[in-house]
């Protein structure tokens, strides 16, 4: 179990450190430097010179990448090319963005897709079954950066009831802020709750069929109370496979849907950069996003050990 | 079996429709796509232009024609990439010994930390956004889909008696993959990649409207919702029409899978 | 609960703010990298600093005229070679630091050393030395009379930076203005407060706040919105309608020094050739180009200088639309049809669309333009530096910039004896009259070659609530100037 435990972890720093090394390879070769772009049309051969010196251009690749990685190692992202200042600043400041409005995402799919699933399950083969199923078949197939636009289209340019964009930011109070992150996460959410409510529906289909919840509705429980006590907790694992499993997409999301409502987070930030050609923020970022992903299969990948004891046996065979 | 049958013809149907425009558009579009009338900019749906025109004066439904066949050609390479490397590593995976077998899982799951979104952003600042960017970016996505969906299924599908009667009469590990494993996880492979065809429709679409993806003058249905974006205060239609088309053609392809997948496995949901 | 009384007090804030009309919050498209306009040439940079934090010698006015600054007056020597600078006394930094003859000295001297990184060096490279008779008083010797010095010394480039805060001004700008730096918050905006220190007159105004704001449809929600009371660059005229409609904004179109052109490769098959770059100009209807790409706002040019400019000649007509005409030039020059050239195209909206645009006009004379887009950092590596490109459409923002014809290398490589030699002329002229000849021969000339096709001159389009005074119309130079802004009564 410990073994098993640490050769996942192991395996786990490894794959952070081949990302890096991914990332850091890619953006080393690009053609255009940051010095030449900040001083435009009008820099010189000694201005530029300057500058690089300056930036720590002059180093050789392998050092700059060493110094990288053991920066991140204890947390130090490195000081932004075009801004002068920490990474971290700035990536925090952004993650005050991003991360809420994949939370809220979240929150707000699961809140939808849960009891979808569940009510069409139980219902199965009845009209309100066939409806939702409908929906939901054509929820998945909706983009969410055009459902974003459609939102923009009708809620603020028709109703003028939700801004188009942009954040009013965290200091203008909760409400403000939430308020400017509400549409971009229904966005974000509905078609995500479409594809969790066809997993929970067919979960609870295949849980309701087992012996155990036979055997509980036999005993004369209740139909509700076998599906809220017995089939749904044992939906979890697929459910969350599955959330696990669309992370990446999510992020992908995210990152698409701030361009769409112009707010100011992580996926703002790395087009701005790479753009820039802030290297180091965009290495720093593609590190961090990849990384995340990483990580959060290898939670998915401990929670089923977790959920499902007959996988620890095979384990620890 | 009912519904399975109405989503494989429905599916079918929208799926056949969406090829049909596409290769229809590389011979005849009721206008040249790019073809830019500054007189005629922005007029709403009328019988010359059915969906009406852009801010340049192009043919709103001609444009549309040709963003189905710039996605279909992106989703098709996406796929053809991720399941002709996908498949054969899942399969050496799966046959192979323990080595082999962490080796590629391993370099699979790093591949799978890329979304298609970072890997096109890389791409994008290395050789520069193009239709090449997003086939290749969706593509190394697919890699680690087709070779995991692939070793799993083999790994199940090796431990059947009549596979491992096989093995027992002394056919080689490669032969058996071939003959027997192969074949019998073709369907579910066939599903995969109906539901990956999908998904690379909205991907490349995705890129497309932050910039990563198909260019102009080559109209794309991302590229399209992008550029309406500005336009949305005087021509709302504009952003509609490729958005619908998108939702379509995912549509068809999903009901495609599903239907496959009840015909093929009637065990599935 | 609480929650109530949250409402309640941002309504109240709302309305405390509402009423004392003494703030400011202005749109921004592109974020400054920093805050030092001396070590780097984005346009944010001086858009948030010029004349609100920094000042120079001398400034820029919003007609585009050389005012006084930080000194009071000058005198130039009859050869043209000598400025004596009268400068002002009790000016204070923000930091407390003092101004005089000795920060001149620095400024210029560190804008010129080896180790500078100043984006427009070339400004300062004329000038021989800088003395200090008394700390009131700077002379400026020049190499050679040049006619541009004063100028440039207006540019944000040449602001006045103290030796104790240059390390820190990047992200702390620590200027002479009118407004002093107080926060940034990266990726949303930047603040200013009024200093009270400052020598000349109090500005209206007690705190600025620039937000960045890219997407145009966010930009206009959030004007509608009263989130911004001004926005003075529009990124897009296309989204303007909403707020047209709306009488508590005005709609102000004013001009730049934006020359936007098709600019080619004189030194590449096919453009070496004038008559192939002559065809190209008669290919392109620009009227038509202006509507499409900018909604119509906009002014057709003829060379590169643009109708506000002292000097102007109106050469327009020179080559106008006229597909035919363009058609038979290419068959003279041996241009067969479907000839294919590549347009490398920055990332903003006048390169983009206005590539899509002049793509479909070669294509009606038989030249296929392949589009391709490029970053900012790209464009200045492959196209501005190592001239690695066939087309780039790109607008040139440095005001009066005829120069860039006459240098021995630049990017579109154009190579002209006869008007190196009028430029030449131009520069050692000391009568303004003798120098606005020379600039009308400068423009015919390059109508004449047509080096590159002229295309049109950006609008400012801006956008502020009715109720504002003292915006700048117009953009002689990138500058968001609000030092003379005020809310009326």
């Amino acid at each position: 179990m410990t073994r098993f435990l640490l050769r996942r972890v192991i395996g786990l720093v490894l794959t952070l450190l081949a990302a890096s090394l991914v990332v850091f390879l890619v953006l080393d070769i690009l053609p255009g430097d940051p010095a030449s772009l900040m001083l435009g049309t009008a820099a010189r051969p000694d201005t530029l010179a300057a500058l690089r010196h300056q930036m720590g251009f002059d180093q050789s690749a392998g050092l700059r990448y060493a110094l990288w990685v053991a920066g991140l190692a204890h947390g130090d992202f490195g000081i932004s090319y075009t801004y002068g200042v920490p990474v971290a600043g700035l990536i925090g400041a952004r993650v005050m963005v991003s991360l809420p409005l994949a939370l809220m995402a979240i929150t707000l799919s699961t809140l939808i897709a849960i009891p979808v699933g569940a009510i069409t399950a139980a219902r199965r083969g009845q009209a309100v079954d066939a409806g939702l199923m409908g929906l939901a078949q054509l929820g998945v197939a909706v983009p969410n950066f055009w459902l974003g636009l459609l939102f923009i289209l009708f809620f603020s340019v028709q109703l003028a009831w939700l801004p188009a964009g942009g954040f009013a930011g965290w200091d203008k109070g909760a409400i403000a802020a939430l308020r400017s992150l509400l549409l971009p996460a229904l966005a974000l959410a509905l078609p995500q709750a479409a594809i969790l409510a066809r997993v929970t529906r067919s979960a609870v289909l295949e849980t309701l069929d087992q012996d155990y919840v036979r055997t509980a509705l036999a005993k004369g429980v209740t139909g509700a109370g076998v599906l809220w006590r017995h089939a749904l907790p044992n939906a979890f694992i697929p459910v969350v496979t599955v959330l696990g499993l669309q992370f990446g997409f999510l992020l992908a999301g995210t990152v698409i849907i701030e361009n769409v409502f112009s707010l100011p987070g992580l996926g703002r930030l790395i087009f701005q950069a790479v753009a820039q050609r802030d290297l180091i923020v965009v290495q720093d970022l593609v590190v961090l996003l990849a990384g995340s992903v990483i990580v959060v299969n290898f939670l998915v990948d401990l929670a089923y050990f977790w959920l499902d004891p007959r996988l620890s046996r095979d384990a620890a065979r | 079996m009912k519904q399975g049958r109405l989503n494989l013809v429905l599916g079918g149907a929208i799926t056949a429709l969406l090829v049909g425009m596409a290769l229809a558009s590389l011979v005849w579009t009721p206008y040249p796509p790019t073809h830019i009338d500054i007189v005629h900019r922005l007029a709403a749906p009328s019988a010359a232009h059915w969906l009406g025109t852009d801010p340049f004066g192009r043919d709103v439904l001609s444009m549309i024609m040709a963003g189905a066949r710039s996605s279909l050609s992106v989703a098709l390479i996406a796929v053809a990439v991720g399941a002709g490397i996908g498949i054969p590593l899942g399969a050496l995976a799966a046959a192979g010994g323990e080595w082999v077998d962490q080796a590629v899982m391993r370099a699979s799951d790093l591949a799978f930390a890329f979304p298609a979104l970072l890997t096109a952003v890389m791409i994008a600042a290395l050789a520069g956004p193009g239709e090449a960017n997003a086939m290749l970016a969706i593509g190394i996505f697919n890699i680690p889909v087709f070779a995991r969906v692939t070793r799993g299924a083999a790994l199940s599908v090796r431990e059947r008696d009549y596979i491992t009667a096989a093995r027992a009469v002394g056919r080689s590990e490669t032969a058996v993959m071939l003959r027997h494993v192969l074949p019998n996880i073709s369907a579910m492979l066939l599903v995969q990649v109906t539901i990956q065809f999908a998904l690379a429709i909205v991907a490349d679409a995705g890129l497309a409207y932050v910039g990563l993806g198909t260019q102009p003058p080559d109209p794309s249905w991302g590229r399209m919702l992008n550029d309406a974006q500005t336009f949305v205060f005087h021509a709302p239609l504009l952003a509609v029409f490729p958005g619908l088309a998108i939702t379509l053609a995912v549509l068809g392809l999903n009901l495609l899978g599903d239907g496959l997948r009840d015909r093929l496995d009637p065990r599935g949901r | 609960m609480i929650r109530t009384f949250a409402v309640v007090l941002a309504a109240l804030l709302a309305a405390a703010s509402a009423q004392a009309k003494d703030s400011l919050s202005l749109g921004m498209v592109l974020e400054p990298p920093h805050l030092d306009p001396t070590a780097g040439a984005a346009s944010a940079i001086r858009e948030v600093t010029y004349a609100n934090i920094y000042e120079g010698l001398v400034r820029i006015d919003a007609m585009g005229k050389v005012q006084p600054a930080l000194a009071a007056s000058w005198t130039i020597s009859p050869d043209g070679l000598t400025y004596t600078f009268r400068l002002r006394t009790g000016v204070t930094f923000h930091d407390g630091a003092p101004f005089d003859c000795a920060t001149v000295m620095f400024s210029y001297g560190r804008a010129a050393a080896a180790d500078s990184v100043n984006a427009q060096k070339g400004l300062f490279e004329p000038i021989a030395r800088t003395d200090c008779p008394d700390p009131a008083t700077a002379v400026v010797t020049l190499k050679r009379p040049t006619a541009s010095f004063l100028f440039g010394m207006g540019w944000g480039d040449a602001a006045m930076l103290s030796p104790a805060s240059v390390a820190t001004d990047k992200t702390n700008p620590v200027g002479t203005g009118p407004f002093r730096f107080t926060r940034w918050v990266r990726g949303d905006r930047i603040e200013l407060e009024r200093f009270p220190g400052y020598w000349g007159a109090a500005p209206k105004l007690t705190t600025v706040t620039f937000r960045f704001i890219t997407d145009p449809t966010a930009a206009v929600a959030a004007v509608l919105a009263g989130d911004l009371d001004a926005f003075p660059n529009f990124p897009a005229p296309e989204a303007l309608d909403r707020v047209r409609a709306d009488s508590r904004f005005t709609v102000v179109v004013g001009t730049t020094e934006g020359k936007t052109i098709l600019a080619l490769n004189d030194a590449r098959k096919p453009f070496d050739d004038v008559r192939v770059r002559r065809a190209l100009a008669y290919a392109i209807d620009r009227r038509a180009l202006i509507e499409a790409v900018m909604s119509g706002y906009g002014a057709p040019i003829g060379s590169h200088y643009v109708p506000t400019d002292p000097g102007y000649v109106d050469l327009t007509g020179v080559y106008p639309y006229d597909p035919a005409r363009a058609k038979a030039l290419l068959a003279e020059a041996g241009v067969r049809p479907g000839t294919t050239i590549t347009i490398k195209l920055p990332p903003p909206a006048y390169a983009r669309r206005g590539g899509e645009v002049i793509a479909a006009y070669l294509e009606q004379v038989g030249i296929t333009a392949k589009l391709v887009p490029v970053e900012w950092a790209q464009w200045l590596d492959t196209v501005f530096r190592r001239s690695d490109f066939d087309a780039t459409v790109i607008s040139h923002t440095e005001a009066r910039d005829l120069d860039i014809y006459a240098r021995d290398t630049y990017y579109f490589n154009y190579h002209s004896e006869p008007y190196r030699a009028l430029f030449r002329d131009y520069q050692a002229a000391v009568d303004p009259r003798r120098q606005l000849d020379l600039v009308g021969q400068l423009q015919r000339r390059l109508a004449e070659d047509e080096p590159n096709v002229f295309l049109f001159a950006l609008a400012k389009v801006g956008v502020w609530n009715a109720g504002l005074r003292g915006m700048w119309t117009n953009s002689p130079i990138p500058a968001n100037d609000v030092t003379a802004v005020s809310w009326a009564e």
